[in-house]
């Protein structure tokens, strides 16, 4: 057999997912000097990059421009993507296996995490991960629709995502329409009827996930005053020794500028943005027409466990807030793939520093792989990512360096062209992504916009002169 | 970052031992796996960690220590964490009460250890991950 890795036979991955993690994990891959490896890349959507695109938030471009390192990882000719083929559809867990050496799964968190409070399901009550995905322009959310005739919003959850919720609902027409929110959204936000956003976190400001960039980027919205509570941004006993002990000085800087807030006197702009902390949601409450009316919240207080983590518990006193529309940004959850191992627990796939773990035998599963939030579980700036892919890139290097990979029976190229053709003849590459991306960007010039998104399938595959009926 | 996102990516296996066991075995179940803890499990509760330097403790004071049973060396004490503990707060405890394995339960179910090394591998990672984020963003600002 001809040694892998090599011109005669170069190391074939296949890579699911074309998020950061799965740039990440192709760019330690192609850098290889010793090694002689392809990488083809697919995704669901013909877009790449992920939450790049889908997730981070509309007027945060600069934090975009990470996809300028990926587009330099895409130019390596060993590298291909093969957009709008989705695993478990188009492709299947076998169809790689006879393809590829490795397999890399990276393919994200796809869902949201459920509360399990009684009315989470009423009609306005939404996890964020629809609205955060609509707002975005991500072509299967694009249908959603929103109440935002109602005044009074509760955003549930406090790390960074809650914060982008609550901002979009605060960013005046004249801010968003200098993003590349998708046109659905920035036509409805135009008429929306919000004055009041409540965010709401269970524990006290020290222990906020969000960070401190986006808090105090809270304070400077034209239309919306930042309002906290000064005995709820206090800090408790509990959370002060903490913080002496620690020294974590991130966590005093926010609680230094949710105090701030806590002092300001509103200067009456048309919407008010207000933290709250120490509430735990326990009902969505409905009205007759089974849609939300309120929030009912259980007052907590904090303290420390064994391990040092500071944990909140009811104290037994209960609020309720009145809301039209809840938004619950309790976090992102993965979901499982056809024939790849999950861990319901962590809503991961199951997985050993990223070596995909067989369940009954409980050892690794040779040539699979993951890498990102599909492998650690939903938590981490786009950077993490990259430790995370290069943990898992160096598990691949070492199995192939004891032989322990696939043995493909079409280790070539061309073979999974043909297959992706048959099964998706409208697959877009990524020459046909860098297409859609120029005319998304030469739309927004015209209207001093990053871009204009696509939001349609149909319309990026007619925009490349593809067969949409195909 | 919390445990949970740690204890993802480990094994599933969990190295257990009876406290009645005698410490030889303790010390060969170390040895094969190449680990530096065993947690001490009796009727599916945890009574107890043994880990290398209760072993050295022991050994140092009654050489005859590996006939005696895992209960008489163990830790009895164990602090235990929760998958949704902070990470940062972990790592602060661990540091300052000096123990380099914790187990994680749920109620009463043993999940998995996570060692200081995984810990601070992680916050490592968020760290560093941060600040390739903030690079980007000041590339593209100069
Ligand atoms: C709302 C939001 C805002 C964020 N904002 C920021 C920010 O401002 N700054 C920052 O640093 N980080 C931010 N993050 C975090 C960052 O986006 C994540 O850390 C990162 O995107 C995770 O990368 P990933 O590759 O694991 O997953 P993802 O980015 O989710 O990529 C997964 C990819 O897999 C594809 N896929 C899924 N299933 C299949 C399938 N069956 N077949 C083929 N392809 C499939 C998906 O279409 C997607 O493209 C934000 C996250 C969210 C949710
Ligand atoms: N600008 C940016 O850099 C940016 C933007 C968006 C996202 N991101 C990153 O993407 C990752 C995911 O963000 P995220 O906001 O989805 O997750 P997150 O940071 O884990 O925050 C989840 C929030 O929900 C709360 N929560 C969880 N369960 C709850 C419950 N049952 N009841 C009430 N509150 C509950 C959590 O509180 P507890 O802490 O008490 O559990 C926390 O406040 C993070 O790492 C984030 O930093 C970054």
């Amino acid at each position: 057999m001809t040694t892998v890795g090599t011109e005669a036979q170069p190391l074939r991955v296949a890579i699911i997912g074309s998020g950061p993690s799965a740039f990440y994990a192709a760019d330690h891959l192609l850098k290889q000097s010793d090694l002689v490896v392809e990488v083809d890349m697919f995704d669901r959507l013909p877009t790449p990059f992920g939450l790049v695109r889908g997730g981070v938030a509309p007027d945060h471009q600069k934090i975009k421009t990470v996809t300028k390192a990926f587009n330099l990882v895409a130019k390596n000719p060993r590298f291909r993507f093969f957009g709008y083929v989705e695993y478990g559809k188009d492709l299947s867990h076998a169809d790689l296996v006879e393809h590829y050496h490795q397999i890399l799964y990276a393919t994200g968190a796809q869902s949201d995490r459920h509360m399990g409070i009684p009315g989470e399901d009423l009609t306005n009550s939404f996890p964020a991960t629809a609205f955060v995905a609509w707002y975005n322009g991500h072509p299967d959310y694009r249908h959603l629709q929103f109440d935002l005739s109602q005044e009074r919003v509760a955003v549930v959850g406090v790390g960074n995502v809650a914060i982008d919720v609550a901002r979009i609902l605060c960013l005046s027409h004249e801010e968003l329409a200098r993003t590349d929110i998708a046109d659905h959204a920035l036509e409805a936000l135009s008429k929306s009827n919000i004055k009041e956003v409540y965010l709401l976190g269970r524990r006290g400001p020290a222990q906020a996930a969000f960070t401190t960039p986006e808090v105090k980027e809270l304070g400077e919205l034209e239309e919306a005053d930042v309002v906290a509570i000064p005995s709820e941004v206090a800090l408790d006993d509990v959370s002060r020794a903490d913080l002496e002990a620690g020294g974590d000085k991130a966590a005093q800087k926010k609680v230094e500028l949710l105090q701030g807030y806590a002092q300001r006197a509103p200067e009456g702009k048309k919407r008010r943005l207000i933290f709250r902390f120490l509430v735990s949601p326990t009902e969505v409450l409905g009205d007759s027409d089974g849609r939300v009316a309120g929030l009912r919240l259980a007052k907590n207080e904090l303290y420390a466990s064994e391990s040092g983590s500071i944990a909140s518990r009811a104290t037994g006193e209960t609020e309720d807030l009145p809301v039209g529309l809840v938004f619950r940004s309790v976090g992102y959850r993965g979901s499982p793939l056809v024939d790849v191992p999950f861990n319901e627990r962590w809503g991961t796939f199951l997985n050993q520093k990223g070596r995909i773990i067989d369940p009954t035998s409980q050892q690794p599963k040779i040539g699979e792989y993951t890498a990102g939030w599909i492998k650690r579980g939903p938590s981490g700036v786009i950077g993490t990512n990259k430790p995370d892919a290069v943990e898992t890139v160096q598990c691949m290097l070492e199995d192939l360096a004891t032989g322990q990979v696939l043995n493909p029976s079409h280790a070539e190229r061309e073979s999974i062209e043909k297959l992706v053709q048959e099964r998706q003849p409208n697959y877009v590459t990524f020459a046909d992504w860098q297409h859609l991306d120029e005319i998304e960007v030469a739309n927004g010039a015209a209207t001093g916009r990053p871009r204009v998104k696509f939001t349609r399938i149909e319309d990026m595959l007619a925009a490349l002169g593809k067969n949409v009926t195909a | 970052m919390k445990i949970k996102h740690v204890l993802a990516t480990k094994s599933p296996i969990i190295h257990t031992i009876t406290p009645q066991a005698p410490l030889s075995q303790a010390v060969a179940i170390l040895s094969e796996h190449n680990i530096g803890t065993l947690v001490v499990m009796e009727d599916d509760r945890i009574v107890g960690i043994i880990s290398e330097r209760d072993i050295i403790r022991a050994a140092a004071q009654d050489p005859a220590i590996f006939e005696r049973q895992v209960q008489h060396v163990m830790t009895a004490n164990v602090i235990t964490g929760r998958p949704s503990d902070d990470l940062k707060a972990v790592l602060q405890t661990m540091t300052n009460r000096r123990f380099r394995h914790l187990p994680i339960l749920d109620g009463d179910i043993l999940l998995g250890i996570v060692s200081i090394g995984d810990v601070v591998k992680a916050q490592l990672g968020e760290y560093e991950g941060k600040l390739d984020t903030l690079e980007t963003q000041i590339i593209e600002e100069g």
